[in-house]
Formats: C-alpha cells, sequence, structure tokens
C-alpha cells in the first residue's frame, strides 16, 4: 500500500486505569489527502493521533505512516512527519523566529524559518515573543514549527479550538496553500464546518469507533435529503402528536428530536415545505418556530448516535 | 539560506535567552546571594573580639571595675547582681564578676568560647591590678590570616550552596516545567536525539553556573576584601565538577516527575541534608566522627572542601583530586541513569 500515507487496523488503546480510549480503529489515509477525524470530546480522536505521531504505545493493532512502522523506523518517520499537538506551551521567552529556527535544527532538511514563518502570515511578528501573541498568532506559529521540518504527513490535533472565526479562516488558508506537492494532512476537530471545508475525507469517531467513513459530500447525503426542516411546538404534547404524525410521510428522510424541537431531513425544500405546513394545519398543530437549514456532518453525527456534535454547547467549555 | 545549526547548539542557546529574559531568575541566582553576602559581612563584622564583662554591684565591685577597664580591651559595665544575671543568660554579656568577700567569683558557661576567653582576660587584668609580676617579658606580633575571618570561610560554602541549588532547580524544576507544559512531548515528535536535549539542558546551566560563581567570589572580594585565593583554572575546574555533579542529580530528579510539587518536594528532600551537613555555614567536621562517613559522602561536603581548598588554602590539583573524581562520578552516573529512566510525557 504504497499509495497510503497511513494504515491502521484494528488499533485499540486502554489506558492504564482501564479507560478504553480507542476500540478497534481502522484507517486508510490515501497520500495527497486531507483526512479528517471528527466526533465530540472524548472520542478518542486525540489517543488516536498521538499513537499515529509515535508519542503513544498502542494496546494493539496495525499502524503503518509512510510505509513504516515506529517499532522499527521511528527517526525516520520522525524526519518526515510534522506534528501540531492539541496543546503545547511553547517558551514564551523566545522569538517567533528563534523558536522556528531551533525547531528546523531538528531536521536533517527543511524549509527556511522565514519560509515557514511566510506560510503561515506571522512574518511581521519574527522579533515578537511568543508571550506576546494571541490565540491565533501561536496556533499558528504551532503549525509553523509542524511545517518547518517540510514534512510530507502533517499531524494537527484540533488545530482551531478556541480560536475566532477570523483566526480559524486564516489557518484554514494556511492549510489549504501547504496541501500542494501531494502532501497529506491527518486532522481532528470537532467543529463539522471545518471537517466539511477542508476535509477530502472524513472519519466520525464515537466512543473509540468509527462510526462512518466518507467524503463530506456523501455523508451528508447519506442521511437521506440535503434540507432540514426544524419545527418547534408550544407544548410538548403538540410535538409528541408531531412527531407521530411525520413518521406516516414519505418526504420524510429521517427524523431527530430534542425538547420540543423535531428535524425533519427532506429531499427538497420547495416540494415538501408547502405539504408539511398544509397537514400540520390539517391536525390542529400551531407553530411556535419553523426554521430550515443545510443538512451537515451534525445531522449525520445525530443520526448516527441521537446525540449532537457539541455537547459542550450545552456544557460551558472549561 | 543559513545552513540551520546543530539542534545541541539551538537548545542552548534558547536555555540562555530563555534564562536572561526571565527577570525574577537572574534575582535568585545574582541578587540574593549578594544581598546574603552583605547581610552575613554585616552580621559577622571583621573585628577583633572584645568581652563584654559585668561587675555586680556588691562591696568591692570599685576596685574590680577599674582593674577591668584598665587594660582597655574589655567593655565593663556594673549592674545589679540579677540584672547582671539576666544579661548574661541573654548573652548580652560573657561573663559576670560577683565580689566575694575579698575576692571575686567568675560566673560564666564554659561551652562559650567568647566566656572562656572573658574570663581569662579578666582574671588576668584583675590578678596584675593587685600586683601579680609577670615572670617573663611577651610581646605579641599580629598578623592577618587570609580567610580567617568568617566572611572569608562562609564566601566558598555560599558558592557551594549556589552550585546546588543551581543544578538542582536550574535543571530539575525547568525540566519539568516543559513537561507540565507539553514542551517535551512536541519535542519527542521531531527526530531531535534525547542526549543532545539533555547534554544541552545541562550545558546551559553549566554555562551559567561559572559567571554566577565567579560573580559572588567578587563582590565577596570588592565588599570585604575576601581572598579570591588559588589558580582561576583550577577554581573553574572545581566549579564544573560540581556543576556536572549538581546538574546530574537534577536531571536524575526530574527524569520522570509529572508534577512542580513533586519535582520541588524531591529537590528540597535532597538539598535538606546538605544544607545542615555539609559546611556551608559551619564546618561540617564539628559532626562527631560517627556521622562523618555519611557527611563526607555527600556531595556538597566534597564540593564544599575543594572550594576552601583552593579559595582560601591554594590548594592544588592533587589536593583535590578525590573531591573532583567523586563528583564528577556522582553526575556521570546520575547523568546516564537519567538517560536511561528519561520519559518525555
Ligand atoms: N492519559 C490518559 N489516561 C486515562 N484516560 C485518558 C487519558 N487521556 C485520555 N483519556 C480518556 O480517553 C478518552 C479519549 O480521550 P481523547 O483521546 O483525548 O479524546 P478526544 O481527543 O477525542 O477528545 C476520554 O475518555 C479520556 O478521558
Ligand atoms: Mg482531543
Amino acid at each position: 500500500m504504497d499509495d497510503a500515507a497511513i494504515v491502521c487496523r484494528g488499533l485499540r488503546k486502554t489506558y492504564p486505569q482501564g479507560v478504553e480510549a480507542v476500540r478497534g480503529l481502522d484507517l486508510a489515509v490515501p497520500r495527497g489527502s486531507c483526512f479528517g477525524l471528527l466526533g465530540p470530546n472524548g472520542a478518542g480522536k486525540t489517543t488516536t493521533v498521538e499513537i499515529l505521531e509515535g508519542l503513544l504505545e498502542k494496546t494493539s493493532g496495525e499502524v503503518e505512516v509512510l510505509g513504516r512502522r515506529w517499532e522499527d523506523s521511528a527517526r525516520e518517520i520522525r524526519e518526515r512527519i510534522g506534528v501540531s499537538l492539541q496543546e503545547t506551551r511553547l517558551a514564551e521567552k523566545l522569538q517567533v523566529l528563534e523558536t522556528l529556527r531551533l525547531f528546523r535544527s531538528f531536521y536533517r532538511s527543511g524549509l527556511d524559518p522565514a519560509e515557514a514563518m511566510e506560510l503561515v502570515g506571522l512574518s511581521e511578528k519574527a522579533k515578537e515573543r511568543v508571550g506576546r501573541l494571541s490565540g491565533g498568532q501561536r496556533q499558528r506559529l504551532a503549525v509553523a514549527t509542524a511545517m518547518v521540518g517540510n514534512p510530507e504527513l502533517l499531524f494537527l490535533d484540533e488545530p482551531t479550538t478556541g480560536l475566532d472565526p477570523q483566526a480559524r479562516r486564516q489557518l484554514w488558508d494556511v492549510l489549504r496553500a501547504f496541501r500542494t506537492e501531494g502532501r497529506t494532512i491527518v486532522l481532528t476537530t470537532h467543529y463539522m464546518d471545518e471537517a466539511e471545508r477542508l476535509c477530502d475525507e472524513i472519519a466520525i469517531v464515537d466512543r473509540g469507533q468509527r462510526i462512518a467513513l466518507g467524503t463530506p459530500k456523501s455523508l451528508i447525503g447519506s442521511v437521506g435529503g440535503d434540507h432540514v426542516i426544524e419545527v418547534d411546538f408550544p407544548s410538548a404534547d403538540m410535538s409528541d402528536r408531531a412527531e407521530a404524525l411525520a413518521k406516516g410521510w414519505p418526504q420524510v428522510q429521517s427524523a431527530h428530536r430534542s425538547g420540543t424541537t423535531l428535524e425533519w431531513n427532506v429531499r427538497s425544500l420547495t416540494e415538501t415545505l408547502p405539504d408539511v405546513l398544509r397537514r400540520l394545519e390539517e391536525a390542529g398543530l400551531t407553530l411556535a418556530e419553523l426554521r430550515t437549514r443545510q443538512a451537515s456532518l451534525e445531522d449525520v453525527f445525530v443520526k448516527l448516535t441521537g446525540r449532537h456534535l457539541r455537547e459542550e454547547s450545552a456544557i460551558p467549555h472549561l | 539560506m543559513k545552513s540551520p545549526r546543530s539542534p545541541i547548539f539551538e537548545l542552548i542557546l534558547s536555555r540562555l535567552r530563555e534564562f536572561w529574559r526571565e527577570p525574577e531568575a537572574l534575582f535568585w541566582v545574582y541578587g540574593f546571594p549578594i544581598l546574603l553576602i552583605v547581610a552575613l559581612g554585616l552580621a559577622f563584622p571583621d573585628e577583633a573580639p572584645r568581652p563584654a564583662v559585668d561587675v555586680a554591684s556588691l562591696p568591692g565591685h570599685e576596685t574590680a571595675a577599674a582593674a577591668l577597664r584598665s587594660g582597655g580591651d574589655i567593655d565593663v559595665v556594673v549592674n545589679s547582681l540579677e540584672v547582671a544575671r539576666a544579661r548574661h543568660r541573654s548573652e548580652r554579656t560573657d561573663l559576670v564578676v560577683i565580689p566575694e568577700g575579698e575576692g571575686y567569683v567568675y560566673l560564666y558557661d564554659p561551652s562559650r568560647p567568647e566566656d572562656h576567653l572573658a574570663k581569662v582576660m579578666a582574671d588576668s587584668a584583675i590578678q596584675r591590678a593587685k600586683g601579680r609580676p609577670d615572670p617573663v617579658m611577651t610581646r605579641g606580633e599580629t598578623v592577618k590570616l587570609p580567610g580567617s575571618r568568617y566572611i572569608d570561610w562562609l564566601l566558598p560554602g555560599l558558592v557551594g550552596m549556589n552550585i546546588m541549588g543551581g543544578g538542582l532547580w536550574g535543571v530539575g524544576f525547568v525540566l519539568v516545567d516543559m513537561r507540565v507544559r507539553k514542551l517535551l512531548k512536541r519535542f519527542r515528535a521531531t527526530p531531535m536525539r534525547r542526549s543532545d536535549f539533555l547534554l544541552a539542558i545541562l550545558g546551559s546551566r553549566v554555562a551559567f553556573m561559572i559567571p554566577e560563581v565567579f560573580t559572588i567570589l567578587l563582590i565577596g572580594k570588592l565588599l570585604f576584601g575576601a581572598p579570591l585565593g588559588g589558580a582561576p583554572l583550577l577554581l573553574a575546574l572545581v566549579i564544573l565538577a560540581g556543576s556536572i555533579c549538581f546538574c546530574g542529580l537534577g536531571l536524575l530528579l526530574a527524569c520522570r516527575t509529572e508534577r512542580l510539587e513533586t519535582a520541588s518536594g524531591l529537590t528540597n528532600l535532597a538539598m535538606m541534608p546538605m544544607w545542615i551537613l555539609s559546611g556551608i555555614f559551619f564546618s561540617a567536621e564539628r559532626f562527631p566522627d560517627a556521622i562523618q562517613p555519611f557527611v563526607r559522602a555527600l556531595p556538597l561536603t566534597q564540593l564544599n572542601f575543594a572550594l576552601r581548598g583552593v579559595i582560601l588554602e591554594g590548594q592544588g590539583l592533587s589536593d583535590i583530586a578525590f573531591p573532583l573524581v567523586m563528583l564528577v562520578g556522582v553526575g556521570g552516573i546520575a547523568f546516564a541513569l537519567a538517560l536511561r529512566w528519561f520519559r518525555w510525557t
């Protein structure tokens, strides 16, 4: 499998305290692609990539990175990959350029530190101390330290978590630019829009297992319907009746409920919406709210697990 | 494009930069020892000891007081017996002279050298005033022995203490802090070699140590005229050996420690016996023979021997060979073990 950047079969990781973080994961990442691991917090994404990065021992399973195994080619693999961890606090007293020079010195070949700075748009901050950078700039520096060895394969664990929308978009541009010359990116995220926009292929993981695999389009398509109608009712009783009623409608490809809100996936809004509204009215059900939107990976996750991807929207994130 | 420098060089450079850009660290390394030297220099001034003697105000005290004052070497005060006793208990006076009939009673604590000196001088003055002849003519010729003052003796001890603290904290704490910040894990993901990394941490600390130590000695010389004795090269060698030893031990303490609290606990635990036993503030040779083997087995004891030997007595390489070998040996073993047991995460 020389065309694969990563092959991983039956990967398992049980932490010493007994937590089964990864439970039999299969992955194959083609060279030159951007591959996303999408899943909620605690799904096992970090554990998985840290095993792929050679930072964590696996419990069992097979892992090949760039056609090599960690057991016998660790140094060679490290020369050829770049890593940005979920959380690293780089030395705050060092300047941006100094930090990149340091990381560059670890590799036999690589980019000029100035070039790496340019890639992530930090050239103006060359002499700035890391401690004075904004969150987005720090994250871009972390990515630059991963790129400075000119890696064939780049790992990014939650690269945009905690960043504002503008900083996220800047980083996405950096990653898109990097993906020339057949270089591979593996990233983890719990943002469905990030996975949708950046990745060629996505594995959705939950509780240490892969629950879906495909391109963003095919995954969204699998929900059956590109559109979602969200309806809310003034009482739980009305929601119950509407939920029961909708079970008999052929236009609804799949349905989901949270509280009094019902979500129906449909193929075509123009054909379905008037019909749905008419039927609800006939049944004497008044709407408190009506929304429609494009189906997303979020809906895929909801359909597969019955839960939302970003549970932390309800629980404040620390 | 400039070709990149070796990882070990870049790593050392980074550590040096981080250190210089950290004002708190600079204070602890340079400011604190200087303050300590100044404070101790003031507390133990360079003066000939002057005994303080109280005369109890009982009949006959005038004669005694006059006799004691005649030589001019003794500070004499007359107090009631109770006051004089109280002053002696609180060590404000070294001796109480209590008139008793035609003679005197000396109240003193024989375990205090000051009391002894006061008693001998007071007795001599009183006897002479009563007409005791000196059968032989004697005269004193005073000289100033270098290194005989407490501050002179103390300085090498402070240097030793600084090398110990710098090695154990400067290496151990820095390493654990990097581990806590996940920076070690990040380094692990690069092809950088473990031995390069550990050598760089060690090398940067040793590089700090030499100017640090010479600063302390220079301050001692400028403020108190303390001797800088011995050959500078030999002194640098001793400092180097001490740094290797304590940096190695610092590395060993930190090689698996995951929390800063654990690191500081371990470091304090390692330093405690040496603080007490290794002769920083008073001579290690004062401890009973029974525990001397243990005292001498402590690296700081050996480092202080070597430092005092070179700085105060101008000893040569052959005199301090044993301490040097021991320090480098302990450091080397600690480094080898740390290299083996080291964990990045
Ligand atoms: N060092 C560890 N020791 C024990 N359990 C861990 C450790 N790291 C992670 N876990 C647990 O493993 C599971 C997966 O964690 P993680 O891989 O960090 O998930 P994600 O990156 O998807 O949020 C979680 O239940 C987490 O609590
Ligand atoms: Mg994670």
